[in-house]
């Protein structure tokens, strides 16, 4: 799969190559960059704006290559690719577009409602073993993650478990629908998804970043007003050469039309 | 125009080696990088003994599961501190760091000073250089034996990333074989029903059928795999997770079927038809002929049949991606997840930045994929020799 949006990727670039501006990276950010790009193409009809896939660290690599205008991407850039890029002479150029939460599913049967992060980095580094420690039944807790290949892998582990390595032998899942079929069918799982893929096969659960005081329901209100806490921002980097080409679609994803969008597609408003 | 032949082999040969070169020498490259992230390093207080620590210690180290300095400096009894390079700016505000963060290293250097039990993740670039009180521990490369004798594959581990193989190969192996058990007497039953004991007109619908199984897309399978057969096994064995090495061994199996009964009902036709009515014509019933008679004259098709499989099994990556569960342990049973190396290749290479370590770890996995594949040809082609001769 991955090559073929490889190839396709390099065939676009190919064709576009003169008169377009190029997206690439994230596939979590590439929903809301066709958009975007979509609407912004109908209002002006003689930009030409592609966006393809592969994964954040897919859009970095073409952006030092100088293949892509833009790279999309859910995690922040990381140091050695931005020294790299450095090195280059480029400088690189960081845009907030849009945020996304997080949100901590299990099995609808399941009675436990509300978990620390304390407790949630238990489970996914293998302290925590049985739901009965959490007030749940006694079975066996399995904790479902993305692969690490995945920039939303990334943030958790940031997040949640303080950079801790997830526990050795996790069940890791290729995509977020995966990770939803797996939790609908499996009593005593549990894994992570963006905001805008719950739905009734799963139940999400409340989350507390303060021992416990507050839980918060993942919502997109929540994440608005700043108590949910797990909210990670979505990037484009550009480089700083590029910025007369590029800015115009920039400022029209950051205007409140193209934040719009952002809200449309089940991501959070950057204002 | 035979030039023109010629021309296209020799064109052939040398793009697959060039390939199969090409493999090596970025899978090679991973003995050479640093056991710590590029770009970065690792310092300690001056008083402290350590002068470099393994791989592994460090990963503990870092998950704060060595707490400790006795458990790797010998006597150095004091309490571990973990310094990130971020939680700099925690401690100082940018302005304090200076333009161009000039006064990094030397703040860097004042905390790692201060402290004799830190140990401190930071950019090469930002390295307190000739401070007193400041160690930077000395860097190792990868070794040959954390990356085929380690047992935890957790890539994107900062400061150190664990290439342990052993569980991703033992994963593919285990797969494939139990694959192969379950498609191997399946297949060849089918193969002889077919070509011996089936009439002309189900013959005819049947071989269609079957051979349009193989047309159906991998990721299909794995689709149905997911939806169907996850909960099923989970089911069926009362399992508390559906995602493992059996189920994905079944959906190998149906996947390697049509290859194995198409090129094995082949081999069995091919038998010619002298030697069937010899066998009859001594007094062997119908069935002695089959065993006797049609299998061993077919045995070389046959391992041909079972290679082409055990290739289709091993190779395989989206639907066994979709349904081991692809948790990087050394599998113990048949019924917990497993993950194998085509499924960590597709799933991992992805994200990798060009050129790091990661990348070079995922090339070698390549690399024995292929090795291992050219030993299971090689052995089969012994194989298939021996038993013709033996046949006729």
């Amino acid at each position: 799969m991955k090559k073929i949006l490889l190839i396709t990727a390099i065939l676009l670039s190919v064709v576009y190559i003169i008169s377009a501006q190029k997206i690439k990276g994230s596939d979590t950010v590439l929903p809301l960059s066709q958009e975007e790009a979509e609407n912004y193409m109908k209002k002006h009809p003689e930009a030409m704006i592609t966006v393809t896939g592969g994964g954040s660290g897919v859009g970095i690599s073409a952006l030092l290559e100088g293949t892509t205008d833009i790279a999309q991407s859910s995690r922040k850039i990381k140091f050695d690719e931005r020294q790299k890029l450095q090195s280059t002479g480029k400088t690189v150029k960081e845009v907030i577009i849009a945020y996304d939460a997080l949100a901590v599913v299990v099995h609808p049967s399941n009675p436990v409602k509300n978990m620390t992060r304390e407790q949630l980095e238990g489970i996914f580094t293998g302290k925590i073993r049985n739901w009965k420690e959490l007030g749940g039944e006694d079975m066996k807790i399995i904790p479902y993650s993305r692969e690490t290949s995945s920039g939303t892998y990334e943030f958790f582990k940031e997040s949640v478990l303080k950079k801790r390595n997830y526990m050795n032998g996790i069940m890791s899942m290729p995509a977020t629908g995966a990770i939803i079929q797996s939790i609908s069918q499996t009593k005593g799982g549990i894994g992570y998804v963006g905001l805008a893929y719950i739905n009734n096969n799963v139940k999400s659960i409340n989350i507390s970043y303060d021992e416990g005081k507050t839980f918060t329901a993942p919502s997109v209100a929540n994440a608005l007003n700043k108590t949910y806490p797990i909210v990670r921002p979505l990037f484009y980097y550009y480089t700083i050469d590029n910025e007369t080409i590029v800015k115009p679609f920039v400022d029209y994803i950051l205007s409140a039309e193209g934040q719009k969008l952002v809200d449309k597609i089940g991501f959070i408003k950057v204002k | 125009m035979e030039g023109l032949f010629s021309l296209s082999g020799a064109v052939t040969t040398v793009v697959i080696l060039l390939i199969t070169v090409f493999l090596f020498c970025e899978g090679l490259g991973l003995f050479k990088s640093s056991a710590v992230e590029k770009g970065y390093v690792l310092c300690v207080n001056s008083a402290n003994p350590v002068n470099s620590l393994k791989s592994y210690d460090i990963k503990q180290i870092f998950d704060y599961e060595i707490e400790n300095w006795i458990n790797v400096a010998g006597d150095y009894d004091k309490e571990i501190t973990v310094f990130r390079f971020e939680e700099v700016f925690d401690r100082y505000s940018e302005d304090e760091l200076g333009a161009d963060y000039n006064l990094l290293p030397e703040k860097l250097g004042e905390i790692i000073s201060s402290d004799a039990g830190i140990i401190a993740f930071i950019p090469e670039k930002y390295t307190p250089k000739n401070v007193e009180g400041v160690k930077i521990l000395k860097e190792n490369n990868i070794s040959l034996s954390d990356f085929f004798a380690g047992s935890e594959w957790i890539p994107t581990a900062t400061p150190a990333p664990q290439f342990g193989v052993l569980p991703l190969i033992t994963g593919t192996l285990w797969v494939s074989l139990f694959a192969i058990l379950i498609a191997l007497p399946l297949g060849i039953g089918v193969a002889v029903y077919l070509s011996e004991l089936a009439g002309e007109r189900m013959r005819k619908l049947l071989k269609p059928l079957i051979e349009l199984l193989a047309g159906i897309p991998s990721v299909v399978y794995g689709f149905f795999g997911l939806i169907v057969l996850v909960p099923l096994v989970q089911r069926v064995f009362n399992l508390s997770v559906g995602e493992t090495g059996f189920t994905g061994s079944v959906i190998l199996a149906i996947m390697a079927l049509p290859t194995i009964i198409s090129v094995a009902e082949d081999a069995m036709r091919n038998t010619p038809r002298a030697m069937r009515e010899a066998s009859l014509a001594l007094g062997a019933t119908h069935w002695q002929t089959i065993y006797k008679v049609i299998i061993p004259y077919a045995a070389s098709g046959i391992s041909a049949a079972v290679v082409l499989g055990i290739g289709r099994a091993i190779g395989e990556t989206m639907a066994v991606l979709m349904v081991t569960g692809n948790a990087a342990v050394i599998p113990a049973t048949l019924f917990e997840p497993v993950r194998t190396i085509p499924a960590t290749i597709a799933a991992e290479l992805g994200e990798t930045a060009a050129g790091s370590s990661h990348y070079q770890a995922l090339f070698l996995l390549g690399c024995i994929l292929f090795i291992i594949t050219m030993l299971i040809s090689i052995t089969a082609e012994m194989i298939s020799k021996r038993q013709l001769n033996k046949g006729l």
